[in-house]
C-alpha cells in the first residue's frame, strides 16, 4: 500500500509531461484567441451572463471588438484588459489572479485541504478506536467478537429465558 | 489541548459561517436600497440621490453628483446601443439649451458602454451638456434603474422629486418635472423662460 520512491516519480513524471504537452495550447491561447475562446472568459455587462450566451445589443457590440482587436494582432491579455477599462472587472468570467480576488481562486482550495485534513483525522480516530476496541476484548470464541455481557444484564437475561422455557 | 483545539476550530467555522452571512446580507440590502429608491420615488416620498463620483465622458474631469447641490439636475441613463435613447437625446439637449440658465443641470449617466461608441453619440447628436461614463453600471442598481433610457429629476436639495421616466422621456415630461426640481419660486421663471416653446 506505500508508495515507493519510483511511484511517486513516475506521478511527478505523468504530470510533467501533460504540464509540457498543454503549455503550447495554452501559450497559442494567449497570443491567437479566437472570439469563441473569448466568449467564454467574459460576461456580457447588462444581462451578466457569458457573453457567448447572450444575444443583448452591448453583447453583439463586444463580438464586433473582440474580432477587431484579434485582427489587429492583440493578446488574450490585452483584450481582456481593454474591456475592463471600459466595463470593470465585472466583465471578466473569472477574477483575475492577483490582490483579494486571489482569494476566490485560493480558498476553495484550502477548503478542500482543510476537510481532507478533518476527514483523514476522523477516519484515523475511528480507526484507532476500533482497534483499541478490538484488542481490548476477551479471547474467548463463545463471545464471538463481542463484549462480555455486564453480570446483571446476563441474570435477567437467564431469567427471562428460564420462564419463557418454563 | 484537544478541548482547547476543537473550540478553536468550532469558533473558527462559526466565524467563517457568520462572515459569509454578513456578506450576502450586505449584497441583499445594497439590492435592496436601489429597489427602496425607485419605489420612493414612485411614491412620492422624495428619498435622497444615492451619490456618485463618476469620470467625464472625456475622460478629462470627475463629475461628482454632490457638485450640482443648490441647482436642479436631469439625470438621464442612457447607452449608444439603446435605441430609444436616439429619439430622446434631442429632446434632452433642448431641455438643456433652455433650463441651463435658470439653475438646471442635464447630467447623461452613458452605463455599460464603449467609451468611443459614447463619445460619438454625444457627437452624432451634438449633447453639450456634461456627461459621465460608468462602464461597469456601477451606479444602477444604486438607483434601481431597470433599463435605458431612463431620466430622473433631483432637487436642489439632492432629493429625487417628480417622477422616474422609463423609456424616452417626453418634452411635456421635461418641463413638468424640472419645474418640481426647481421649486415653486424658480418655476415661474423657468415656464417663462420656456413659454415660447411649449
Amino acid at each position: 500500500m506505500a508508495r515507493t520512491p519510483a511511484d511517486v516519480l513516475r506521478r511527478a513524471l505523468v504530470v510533467l509531461v501533460a504540464a509540457l504537452a498543454l503549455a503550447p495550447t495554452a501559450l497559442a491561447s494567449e497570443q491567437s484567441p479566437t472570439l469563441a475562446e473569448l466568449e467564454n472568459e467574459v460576461n456580457c455587462p447588462t444581462c451578466h451572463t457569458l457573453l457567448a450566451l447572450s444575444p443583448a445589443p452591448i453583447a453583439q457590440r463586444m463580438r464586433v471588438f473582440i474580432r477587431e482587436r484579434i485582427a489587429a494582432g492583440d493578446t488574450k491579455s490585452e483584450i481582456k484588459a481593454k474591456l475592463v477599462d471600459q466595463f470593470g472587472e465585472g466583465v471578466l468570467a473569472a477574477p483575475p489572479k492577483k490582490g483579494f480576488n486571489l482569494l476566490a481562486w485560493v480558498l476553495p482550495f484550502v477548503g478542500l485541504g482543510i476537510a481532507a485534513a478533518v476527514v483523514g483525522v476522523l477516519a484515523w480516530r475511528w480507526t484507532r478506536s476500533a482497534r483499541a476496541n478490538r484488542a481490548a476484548l476477551p479471547g474467548d470464541p463463545s463471545l464471538n467478537g463481542h463484549r462480555q455481557l455486564d453480570p446483571e444484564l446476563e441474570r435477567r437475561l437467564d431469567e427471562e429465558l428460564a420462564r419463557y422455557d418454563g | 489541548m484537544a478541548v482547547r483545539g476543537k473550540l478553536v476550530l468550532q469558533i473558527a467555522a462559526i466565524g467563517a459561517v457568520c462572515l459569509l452571512l454578513a456578506l450576502l446580507g450586505w449584497q441583499l440590502a445594497s439590492r435592496q436600497s436601489g429597489q427602496d429608491v425607485a419605489a420612493g420615488v414612485d411614491k412620492g416620498s422624495k428619498p435622497v440621490a444615492p451619490a456618485f463620483t463618476l469620470p467625464s465622458l472625456s475622460g478629462e474631469e470627475k463629475i461628482d453628483l454632490a457638485d450640482y447641490r443648490g441647482k436642479a439636475v436631469v439625470l438621464n441613463f442612457w447607452a449608444s446601443w439603446c435605441v430609444p435613447c436616439r429619439e430622446e437625446a434631442p429632446r434632452l439637449q433642448a431641455a438643456w439649451e433652455k433650463w441651463k440658465d435658470s439653475g438646471v443641470v442635464v447630467l447623461g449617466v452613458d452605463s455599460q458602454d464603449f467609451v468611443g461608441d459614447a463619445s460619438g453619440f454625444v457627437k452624432k447628436y451634438g449633447l453639450t451638456y456634461p456627461n459621465v461614463h460608468d462602464g461597469a453600471g456601477s451606479t444602477l442598481g444604486h438607483f434601481g434603474v431597470t433599463g435605458f433610457p431612463e431620466t430622473w429629476f433631483v432637487d436642489k436639495d439632492g432629493k429625487l422629486v417628480g417622477e422616474r421616466v422609463q423609456g424616452p422621456v417626453s418634452e411635456q415630461q421635461l418641463n413638468d418635472n424640472i419645474e418640481l426640481a426647481l421649486g415653486q419660486g424658480a418655476q415661474a421663471a423657468g415656464a417663462g423662460d420656456g413659454a415660447d416653446s411649449r
